[in-house]
């Protein structure tokens, strides 16, 4: 009885969840030239002019190439860092634990102030490197947790094995280490990418005129709600979808990937 | 120096160089010229407390809502069987991976005076004027809670999956309710994964920007929002300096708490 009372609300909350996701699907196809809903009729005319629109499509050029460059570098630095926090023994291990999560904890409002104010200086504004490093900066902190708790779980005698083999330390790496961690390494990746793809507070500072998607998605909310933005939206809620579909299948589990 | 310290060097050398020198940088300009006057605005005049009393007061209160929502949820994704679970799972995380962006722009659709809410209640007869839901209180709270609701989720997914699921079993045997078995089982075994949900969810609301910018349409003022029109706005960087340095020490403050009373909320141990 009170069982089902639980999954009842459940399903209410769950409805709550996905009505924003959902809403944009119809309004998307809409023939209306601005937003009514239910649409009176059906049309592709949105996703015409998101796709003939160059600043639409320059900008979606470089969300994914910033994301990409991201992800690369979020990893080249993150899983290092993870390595030396997981397996290392030195002095200040606690407070380097610290540092590497404080991007999840410092509010981004004040992380894209500050490194506006420098990059300001540095003329660092509206470059795509710019962005790149604000966004390695936010996503070091989820590839750190993710490969963290992929090497927590490791079964370090099969490296043990690999060395009393003979096996150099690089081939250990390489051909043993490495390659037990791919879904680790995948998960993190893309959750790199999908966080710099996403991110929209430090881009609103630092893009400049070189819109990225979410700017250029913010900016078009606030001056005006066209049915374009419905259109995109889909667009990146099938991404998101594709993404947490190949995190599933190649990466570790979704359930992990969510801490 | 050890060297096990070393393959952490290039990352670190990043976050000093791009994250602790800026910040620090920055938030040294509320004292510039040696005076704590920037402070003192922030923290005595009425019209700022005002903003930092509102930035709390949602804080709060969309951690009760996303506790509310949260729990349940947790809950039956931890008890149900994995098939559920899975599914779960999935709806909990879709909506955490789609853009913030996406989200809000939805809500706007939904709660608008044209909206979907409002045209399906008039067409109904049960209003006859579209209540208001957009660019006021309950606007930025609905879409924050919706942002904000899988970061309480996940904690309290945990929480309850660690629970022995004997214990519940035994005192459903033994004729104990299933409230019983909630108040007195769930409830203090789950208390861990509550406290670190709410401790989440509060922080990332204090600093939260986008979804009170967009649905609050600049009526509801939070700090966040004060701070992004301090710099862009009014160029006054000392003064958003002092109020980002309020921000943040409020910020670590919560944090701090919540370690002392509980196991950290992340750790990469």
């Amino acid at each position: 009885m009170s069982r089902r009372l639980l999954v009842i609300s459940c399903g209410l909350i769950y409805f709550f969840l996905m009505l924003p996701l959902l809403v944009v699907f119809p309004i998307s196809l809409s023939s209306a030239p601005y937003m009514q809903f239910p649409p009176p009729g059906l049309s592709w005319q949105w996703y015409e002019r998101y796709l003939d629109d160059p600043q639409w499509i320059d900008a979606t050029w470089r969300s994914l190439y910033i994301g990409g460059a991201t992800a690369v570098l979020a990893l080249a630095l993150g899983v290092p860092l993870a390595f030396a926090l997981v397996r290392g023994r030195f002095f200040g291990r606690t407070i380097i634990d610290r540092v590497a999560l404080a991007p999840i904890i410092v509010p981004h409002i004040i992380f894209a102030v500050a490194v506006y104010g420098l990059f300001a200086k540095l003329k660092l504004i509206g470059t795509w490197y710019g962005l790149v490093v604000g966004h390695t900066v936010l996503a070091l902190p989820f590839v750190v947790l993710v490969i963290a708790a992929g090497l927590r779980d490791f079964d370090r005698s099969l490296e043990q094995a690999a060395e009393g083999l003979g096996a150099s330390r690089w081939n250990t790496l390489t051909r043993i280490t490495l390659p037990l961690l791919r879904p680790s390494l995948v998960s993190a990746g893309l959750l790199a990418f999908i966080s710099s793809f996403d991110e929209v507070v430090v881009a609103l500072f630092l893009a400049g005129a070189n819109m990225t998607l979410p700017k250029k998605m913010f900016d078009n909310i606030m001056m005006e709600i066209d049915p374009t933005i419905a259109a995109v939206s889909v667009m990146q809620i099938l991404l998101v979808s594709v993404v947490l579909v190949l995190i599933g299948r190649f990466g570790r589990g979704l359930k992990d990937s969510a801490r | 120096m050890n060297r096990s310290i070393f393959p952490a060097l290039p990352a670190l050398i990043l976050l000093f160089v791009f994250f602790l020198f800026p910040v620090v940088r920055m938030l040294g300009f509320s004292v510039e010229g040696g005076t704590f006057d920037w402070y003192a605005k922030a923290l005595g005049e009425q019209l700022y407390l005002r903003v930092f009393w509102n930035t709390f007061e949602i804080a709060l209160l969309v951690t009760f809502f996303c506790l509310l929502l949260g729990y349940p949820l947790g809950f039956l994704m931890a008890t149900t069987t994995p098939f559920w679970a899975t599914m779960g799972f999935i709806f909990v995380l879709l909506p955490l991976w789609t853009s913030v962006l996406v989200r809000t722009y939805a809500w706007m659709v939904l709660l608008g005076r044209n909206g979907v809410f409002n045209r399906t209640l008039i067409e109904a007869g049960v209003i006859t004027d579209p209540i208001p839901m957009l660019h006021n209180f309950t606007g930025v709270l609905i879409g924050m809670v919706h942002v904000l609701l899988p970061y309480m989720v996940l904690p309290i997914y945990s929480a309850v999956r660690k629970v022995d699921p004997a214990i519940p079993a035994a005192a459903a045997g033994l004729g104990a309710s299933s409230f019983a078995i909630f108040r007195r089982i769930y409830l203090p075994l789950t208390l861990n994964g509550i406290f670190a949900g709410s401790v989440l969810v509060f922080v990332l609301s204090l600093g939260f920007y986008i979804t009170p910018a967009l649905l609050g349409g600049g009526r509801v003022i939070i700090i966040a929002v004060l701070i992004e029109q301090q710099v862009r706005e009014a160029l006054n960087w000392p003064f958003a300096a002092a109020l980002s340095a309020v921000l943040l020490a409020a910020t670590f403050a919560v944090y701090a708490l919540a370690q002392r009373y509980s196991q950290p909320v992340e750790t990469t141990r």
